[in-house]
């Protein structure tokens, strides 16, 4: 057990250290959900007017859910990246030769993507709270927002690391990030689903996005519905893609890293 | 050989490496229809607002194609000419009775042939999903020439990113500024239905909003001759100017080689 928290512990120190002191990792994972954020909150406010559209507090909340989701998932997605750039600099090689047990160097990923999102989701929070977010739900509501982002970030970050430890090459970039913005925008973003256009809304009801945004968005209005729903939905998400990124993990060393 | 001839070998070696590498041809060509899909299935409800300028979202947004496109050319075409200047290619060619300016056309040819196949591509599938076009078959010709136009104004900016930096890295870069720039436009309302006004007021001094609405009108409207000539007039000014750029930065480079 020592022997895994410590290798978790380095991988996960060495990951948020190279995030926080170089500048082109750390700005485009902070900048891009604000933009995300400006973009859609600011530009689509008159959304809010639609015949049918009824949130209670406000568009800039009903986007502000989306797009914190969304900069958990991609957090992950970012991650991965990072695990690929160690596989081509024979990092991890070195790391799998040195560590006693394996399963720590996804845990410290793990955990370096959630610090990652952490800092992300603070200033994403505060420039909305500053720009005058309404929030409707109590500390309850908003703590079960926040960890099923969490949640959302282990998924981001378990599926790229399984796609990472397979192909181990800068190639896997589009295969990590395209499921997951599918996944993202075929999902209510801009309207609730009733307000999809048809074939939207089919596919929406089939998403598994769709359950966590709008429970997300139940919580951040003060009325919470589906929670329960959500988060077992987010729970079997993160243990199938455990799996995926575990057995990744033994491909990796059936490969020789 | 003439400097016809150079451009026509440049161009064609432009256009070659292009086909020679999937990714930089077929995302463009997917992308920024899997994002017109999700727009138009989460926005079309927008067209119940009141002076929403279409009843038809996706006519509305068939705009953002040609300019994400062009978007996506640009990058791809900088950082082919930053990988020629990073791997010594540049260099060498210096050394040839090659005139400099061949190089910047035949890069621009390049683009510009791209640029073109997506513009017929986007048209072909805004005709196949049911777009009606107002203006008619001359105003989708004058979609086609604007859409070329736009590229290879955007095309003379990456052009000049990747002969001042010489860094594929550093044009890659580039590629977040220009997203903002088509985010924080008009591209998903008419800007006298965004309601807030920083948004509104950064949507109408952004020269990307008057580009869309060039071709918008075209789709929507008919001919309106303030729209078009604010288009043209801003895409000749940006060639202009970027051409002007890259043919200082491109004699700056060759005397430092």
């Amino acid at each position: 057990m020592r022997q895994l928290v410590s290798v978790t512990n380095a991988v996960a120190w060495r990951m948020l250290h190279n995030n926080f002191t170089t500048p082109s990792l750390l700005i485009p994972g902070l900048v891009f959900p604000l933009f995300f954020f400006t973009a859609f909150a600011g530009g689509l406010s008159r959304v809010n007017d639609v015949p049918g559209f009824r949130f209670p507090v406000g568009y800039t909340a009903f986007q502000f859910v989306f797009v914190l989701l969304q900069s958990a998932a991609f957090a992950g997605v970012f991650t991965g990246f990072g695990i690929v750039r160690d596989f081509e600099s024979g990092f991890i090689r070195r790391l799998m030769l040195a560590a006693p047990d394996r399963r720590g160097i996804l845990l410290g990923y793990t955990l370096g993507a959630l610090g990652r999102w952490l800092v992300t989701a603070t200033v994403l929070t505060t420039v909305a709270v500053v720009v005058g977010m309404q929030v409707g739900g109590n500390g309850v509501d908003l703590f079960a927002l926040y960890a099923l982002a969490v949640l959302v970030n282990f998924c981001g970050l378990l599926w790229s690391a399984g796609v990472a430890m397979r192909l181990r090459s800068l190639q896997a970039g589009p295969v990590m990030q395209l499921p997951v913005f599918l996944c993202l925008f075929f999902a209510p973003v801009f309207v609730p689903v009733s307000l999809l256009a048809g074939w939207l809304q089919v596919i929406a009801h089939l998403n598994p996005v769709t359950l966590l945004l709008e429970s997300g968005r139940s919580m951040i209005a003060g009325d919470p519905t589906h929670v329960a729903a959500a988060f077992a939905a987010a729970l079997a998400l993160v243990a199938a893609f455990s799996v995926w990124a575990v057995r990744g993990l033994r491909k990796a060393e059936a490969a020789g890293g | 050989m003439n400097l016809a001839s150079q451009v026509f070998y440049l161009g064609r070696r432009s256009v070659i490496r292009i086909l020679r590498q999937p990714a930089n041809w077929v995302f463009p060509l997917i992308f920024p229809l899997a994002l017109m899909a999700v727009n138009t299935g989460g926005l079309h409800a927008a067209t119940n607002l009141p002076g929403f300028p279409s009843d038809s979202f996706l006519a509305f947004f068939l705009a953002f194609p040609f300019i994400q496109g062009a978007l996506f050319a640009t990058v791809n075409a900088g950082v082919d000419l930053a990988r020629d200047i990073q791997t010594g290619f540049l260099n060498r060619l210096a050394l040839t009775p090659m005139r400099s300016g061949a190089l910047l056309a035949g890069h621009l040819a390049g683009v510009i042939a791209v640029g073109a196949v997506q513009a017929l591509w986007y048209l072909t599938v805004g005709i196949v999903v049911g777009v009606r076009f107002e203006s008619g078959a001359l105003g989708a010709f004058v979609i086609f020439v604007l859409a070329v136009l736009i590229v290879f104004a955007f095309g003379s900016f990456g052009a000049l990113a990747a002969l001042r930096t010489g860094s594929t890295e550093a044009v890659h870069s580039l590629f977040p500024l220009f997203f903002v720039f088509l985010f924080i436009s008009s591209m998903n309302l008419p800007r006298n239905l965004i309601e807030t006004d920083w948004f509104r007021i950064a949507a109408s001094l952004n020269p990307v909003s008057y580009l869309i609405e060039a071709i918008r009108s075209l789709v929507i409207e008919g001919w309106n001759a303030e729209a078009l000539a604010l288009g043209f007039g801003i895409a000749i000014t940006l060639s202009i100017v970027g051409l002007t750029l890259s043919s200082l930065a491109l004699r700056g480079r060759m005397s430092r080689t």
